[in-house]
């Protein structure tokens, strides 16, 4: 108990040493994953070539797309006001998989960025789908949501299935779709970075879906427009997932577990969170990489068969324990 | 002062709200009775634009709500409604830091944070400011809404039926509240009230609805008759002289 003068923050501290220190750690599992490997970039002659070509890249997409997935999570789970949405329980990554199919199907030359584009316009046609069936959900904060966009996914994806088998493209639509950064390679990934462009965005204005997440009355009360702050907020998931999806691939549970951990230990003020979220979410991607990369070297286990199951096991506990508060 | 004129919203052929025309005088505590169902949520609702009405026109402090733009009207006029649980996990300094962002946008300046801490300090919260809203009492909870609506520092301020869940205790204590936030921040409040009694008791005027009508508007002393509340809650109703001023006695 201090006596100053100043009024107490409402706000929490954006820097912090806790910060710092969760900082340092990411960046030594960075290194970790430079320098894990079967290629030895110290002793070949092409070494150092190699490092540039596909290690910087590799770490790069770990951080542009686990940042990336677990802001959308995030933000999905404040528009919802559910604490179990993210773009893999919503339906937004298989319909992101469908536009990349339906390109796939129709137009198999097309560049890699015209792909995006039609995953991105489909992830977001879904995500409003999903969210307009939310509206006549009377139970936002049930487990509804969730079962609902599973199951909407589901649909989606069996779709894609089918579409994909009479096609002959049911391979490479499960390479595409499996998330792994094992071929992410210089000259192929940069197109992540746009989702860098989203992170800024959303850091813009996230107050905006601070209040948002207070639900639809008290966001008009203090003289927001909901529609639009749904509307920013979906384009802005479409583009992050629609973006992941293409370059990586599914990133399962990941939008999940990082909000809902950082939400637990520092509340949920949006903008001195995000930080903690992007940290978060890029440390687990890049720690599942690294244990699909080590478990059975020299050969590589998706990052998505992994944070799956590290996911679910989150999932399942945070269900226990939502039960048990009742 | 709040000017309903004309106004009507139908829902289906057998509900509908209106015509209401009504004028609700600046400053003091107004209370809206009735019985179940009379239209008193709704017609707040739409005095605070979260719904839209299908004729008529309603004006707070001389703006038209249907059509000045929502941003301003957050200075103008502030709502709480009943249901207000959400998943976003606040601290109550946070939650009424919120009030704030019709004002600052979420850049919270030092003015503002002194208007924060003037809400809290109103609604003695001072202790609970850091805690978490889930970790609070309902009736706790329920005093940090208020104090979000208080610190958006608008002069007209719309609750709907904030005694809701409270015990006795936490109803007094949120009642006198109010009252004094009616006369040392001279704020006008509207406040939907199901206890008669408290209304009686609190309430500068009440405002009496029936099946989506205005049935009655005056002074608790003139409203708290017993053929005026028997009509309005179509139960027998009898006032008689309590230490506190009429009582009404309906069971």
């Amino acid at each position: 108990m201090t006596t100053t003068l100043s009024t107490p923050r409402t706000k929490g501290r954006l820097l912090s040493w806790q910060l710092l220190l969760g900082i340092i750690g990411v960046l030594i599992l960075l290194a970790f994953s430079l320098f894990t490997g079967v290629y030895d970039v110290f002793g070949a002659q092409d070494g150092a070539e190699m490092f540039a070509i596909t290690r910087i890249p590799r770490t790069i997409a770990l951080v542009l797309a686990g940042a990336a997935m677990a802001m959308s999570g995030l933000v999905m789970q404040l528009l919802t006001q559910n604490r179990f949405v993210e773009p893999t329980t919503t339906g937004t990554t298989e319909w992101a998989g469908l536009g990349l199919l339906v390109m796939l199907v129709l137009f198999p030359q097309a560049s890699i960025l015209s792909k995006m584009a039609v995953a991105i316009v489909f992830a977001f046609a879904g995500t409003m789908l999903f969210f307009l069936f939310l509206r006549r959900v009377s139970l936002k904060a049930s487990l509804t949501v969730p079962i609902v966009g599973i199951m909407l996914g589901s649909v989606v994806g069996a779709f894609s299935t089918f579409l994909a088998l009479t096609t002959d493209k049911l391979q490479s639509l499960g390479i595409w779709l499996a998330g792994s950064f094992t071929s992410v390679i210089r000259g192929q990934y940069e197109v992540l970075w746009i989702v860098a462009a989203v992170a800024v965005a959303i850091f813009i204005v996230a107050d905006r879906f601070t209040v948002a997440g207070l639900g639809e009355e008290i966001a008009t009360n203090v003289g927001l427009n909901y529609r639009n702050v749904m509307l920013l907020g979906t384009a802005l998931i479409a583009v992050a997932t629609g973006v992941v999806t293409v370059v990586i691939g599914n990133l399962p549970f990941l939008g999940l577990i990082v909000p809902n951990l950082v939400s637990m230990v520092r509340g949920d003020d949006l903008r001195s969170n995000l930080p903690w979220v992007c940290l978060l979410g890029i440390a687990i991607t890049t720690v599942c990489d690294l244990v699909g990369r080590t478990i059975i070297m020299p050969f590589e286990i998706p990052v998505s068969l992994i944070l799956g199951v590290v996911g679910a096991v989150v999932f399942i506990i945070m269900l226990l324990r939502q039960r048990k508060r009742g | 002062m709040i000017t309903l004129n004309d106004v009507q919203k139908k829902y289906s052929s057998e509900v509908s709200i209106g015509p209401v025309t009504l004028q609700i005088p600046t400053g003091g505590i107004t209370a809206l009775v009735g019985p179940n169902g009379a239209g008193k949520s709704t017609m707040l609702t739409m005095v605070g634009r979260l719904l839209g009405i299908d004729s008529g026109s309603i004006e707070v402090a001389g703006y038209d709500v249907s059509k000045t733009n929502s941003k301003d009207l957050a200075k103008i006029v502030s709502i709480l409604r009943q249901e207000n649980h959400f998943v976003t996990r606040l601290t109550v300094r946070q939650l009424v830091g919120f009030g704030r962002y019709p004002h600052s946008k979420g850049r919270l300046t030092m003015a503002d944070e002194e208007i924060i801490s003037r809400s809290i300090d109103f609604l003695d919260l001072s202790e609970l400011e850091g805690r978490y809203l889930d970790e609070l009492s309902g009736g706790q909870r329920q005093r940090a809404y208020v104090a979000m609506v208080l610190a958006q520092d608008t002069d007209t301020v719309l609750l709907d039926e904030p005694l809701n869940n409270l015990d006795m205790k936490h109803s007094v204590i949120m009642m006198r509240h109010l009252k004094r936030a009616a006369a040392e921040l001279n704020r006008t409040i509207v406040i939907v009230l199901h206890d008669i009694n408290f209304a009686g008791h609190y309430a500068d005027y009440i405002c009496a609805m029936k099946q989506g009508k205005v049935v009655e508007f005056g002074t608790p002393e003139r409203i708290m008759d017993d053929e005026i509340l028997t009509n309005v809650f179509e139960t027998p109703v009898r006032v008689i002289a309590g230490p506190e001023g009429p009582l009404a006695v309906y069971y």
